[in-house]
């Protein structure tokens, strides 16, 4: 399947646009990504990640710029593009009226599986998901975490260069979800594959990809490891449970030279400082002077879920967790050193 | 991947699905088989276009047509369908030809419309209603498979333009009803008042229903080779239309 290693990236683009009327989905973007990798996209709802698949694997032409998949041109070489991915869609894409193999059946004949191939496929995908013994049933019938397996096993079934999984674990319990990161895992090791996935799952990133971009409003703004983008925030965060809003007290530790970034929510504030433990007692110590009362603290190593809110400046919109009252409040000032 | 492979897969998708729905094909074959029974009986007795020939036998090709023409462009729509419910993308990111894509959906569409034809048809020849010779058959189901292919095309160029399924009802009362009713199906298509003699003469089923009818020994209208050419014109000209505009069609 990869013989004649390429060399190039597997993943090329540059100023890539893509405009929607007046909204601007993607925002002279430029990534390179290698062969091999697990590469991750995150980025807030509406950040233009499903655009940036769709538009890699041909379904959506870009406004300006170019985009490379495989080493082929997306626009002028779509075909062979298309020969050379697979793609887990956001949203459903089976046909409920035919029976799971059915399905898989003809995904393989539309991509030119003879008829051993895609049985000795379908055996080993569907075992992968665990569809084995729904397989005869129609897909009408099976639940949201079923369907959606049923699609991963699809999009795996013709063992593409490069796999698109555009939030391929929505919905799924935390069993299959790690389960499938295994198979995900061992897929790119045995067969060289690419894997470009999107997520609103921080462990799922964190756990799974080798470099991950965050993207927000159409643009990257940061790009690195996890390791790394974890780093990047300068320190431990440091959370103090206050009684309640107290802007003097906020504004004085904002001026601190040992704090490298603050947010309030709520009367919790969250600091990033380098050295949390030695800073703690210090941290007492203003609060007393503003009569600020601190019931409770903890000190943790940032996880991508900090960085991720740090960087784009909200938190995932997650199905119904902000209701209007809860609505968060963040005091947020970043010292730029 | 080859062309023949797409469409045999395409092909095989419409059947799988038609054999699993009786409940739409006997749904789908309900009109037409009133239209018949109750017209065709109804309107027996005031009936005097010609005395050796029954209102019912004389609407009989026309209620094939109808069968055809219902399915076949319900077959189309499909299409819509599809895209409401994500499968299209799954089809349209293969590494397939659109064109290979268009004319698997036709002739899968076009193998269960005539499937309904053909019940039809063959109902008709043995209760009497119909005569054919065995060349007579033969030239209703080349006339019936124009038919069939040829509003396929139309109702897929028809899901390429109109992206929601929702509107169906509309493509249902300004399309699909006109044509029947303006095919001279249920009246002889002579002696009509002007405007009607032309909306039924720009109407290609009508040559459809009447070569129909030449074949099956129904007093016609038209030459049977003039029907044949117009047919056959229609339907080259609707499949390079629904073939143009399905392979411009946004995913
Ligand atoms: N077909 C379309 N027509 C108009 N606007 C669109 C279309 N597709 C996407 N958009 C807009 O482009 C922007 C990016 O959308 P996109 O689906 O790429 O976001 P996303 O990062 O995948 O978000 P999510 O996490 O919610 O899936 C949004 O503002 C969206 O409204
Ligand atoms: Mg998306």
């Amino acid at each position: 399947m990869n013989e004649g290693a390429r060399i190039s990236a597997t993943i090329g683009v540059k100023a890539l646009t893509k405009r929607f009327g007046a909204i601007s989905a993607l925002d002279n973007l430029d990534l390179e990504i290698e062969r091999e990798e697990l590469f991750g996209l995150l980025g807030p709802n509406g950040a233009g990640k499903t655009t940036l698949i769709s538009i890699l694997s041909t379904i959506v032409p870009p406004t300006s710029g170019s985009a490379e998949v495989c080493g082929y041109d997306v626009r002028r070489q779509s075909h062979e593009v298309r020969k050379r991915i697979g793609i887990v869609f956001q949203d459903p894409s089976l046909d409920d009226e035919l029976t799971g193999d059915e399905n898989l059946d003809f995904h393989g004949r539309l991509y030119g599986l003879d008829a051993a191939t895609r049985r000795s496929r379908m055996e080993e995908v569907l075992n992968l998901v665990d569809l084995q013994e729904r397989r005869r049933d129609l897909v009408r019938t099976y639940s949201g975490g079923m369907r959606r397996r049923l699609e991963i096993a699809r999009g795996l079934m013709h063992r593409p260069e490069a796999l698109f999984l555009d939030e391929p674990t929505l919905g799924l319990d935390p069993q299959t979800r790690r389960k499938i990161w295994q198979y995900i895992r061992s897929l790119k090791e045995s067969f060289g594959m690419t894997v470009i996935l999107t997520t609103h799952y921080m462990d799922e990133a964190d756990q799974l990809c080798s470099r991950i971009a965050i993207i927000d409003r159409g643009r990257i703004v940061a790009l690195d490891t996890p390791e790394a983008l974890k780093a990047s925030l300068g320190g431990d965060l440091l959370e103090l449970e206050t009684g309640g809003h107290s802007p003097e007290f906020l504004n004085h530790l904002a001026d601190m030279e040992e704090i490298a970034h603050l947010a309030e929510t709520d009367g919790t504030v969250i600091l990033t400082v380098g050295n949390g433990e030695s800073f703690i007692p210090r941290c007492f110590e203003v609060a007393q002077r503003f009569s600020v009362q601190i019931s409770s603290v903890s000190l943790r190593k940032p996880n991508l879920e900090d960085v991720f809110i740090q960087l784009t400046g909200r938190e995932i919109r997650e199905e119904g967790t902000a209701g209007p009252q809860e609505r968060v409040r963040i005091f947020m000032q970043t010292r730029r050193r | 991947m080859n062309f023949a492979a797409t469409v045999y897969t395409l092909w095989l998708r419409e059947i799988l699905r038609f054999k699993r729905n009786w409940s739409r094909l006997i749904g789908s074959m309900a009109l037409p088989l009133i239209f018949l029974v109750i017209l065709g009986s109804g309107y027996g007795s005031v009936f005097r276009y010609r005395s050796d020939v029954s209102y019912m036998q004389f609407i009989g090709p026309g209620i094939i047509a109808m069968s055809l023409l219902f399915s076949s462009m319900l077959g189309g729509l499909t299409v819509m369908w599809d895209r409401q419910f994500g499968f299209l993308k799954e089809i349209l990111v293969a590494p397939v030809s659109r064109v290979a894509i268009m004319a698997g959906k036709t002739v899968g569409t076009v193998t269960t419309s005539m499937i309904r034809g053909l019940v039809f048809l063959a109902a008709m020849l043995a209760a009497g209603l119909l005569h054919g010779s065995v060349p007579g058959v033969a030239l209703a189901l080349l006339f019936m498979f124009l038919i069939s292919a040829s509003f396929v095309s139309v109702g897929i160029a028809v899901a390429t333009v109109m992206r929601d399924p929702h509107g169906f009802q509309l493509i249902m009362n300004f399309l699909i009803m006109p044509v029947f009713f303006l095919s001279g199906a249920l009246f002889p298509v002579e002696q009509l008042p002007e405007w009607l003699m032309f909306l039924t003469h720009v109407n290609p089923l009508t040559y459809g229903v009447d070569g129909m009818r030449f074949a099956l020994g129904v007093p016609s209208h038209f030459s049977p080779l003039w029907d044949l050419l117009l047919l056959v014109k229609f339907w080259v000209v609707s499949t390079l239309v629904g073939a143009f505009l399905f392979k411009r069609m946004p995913a």
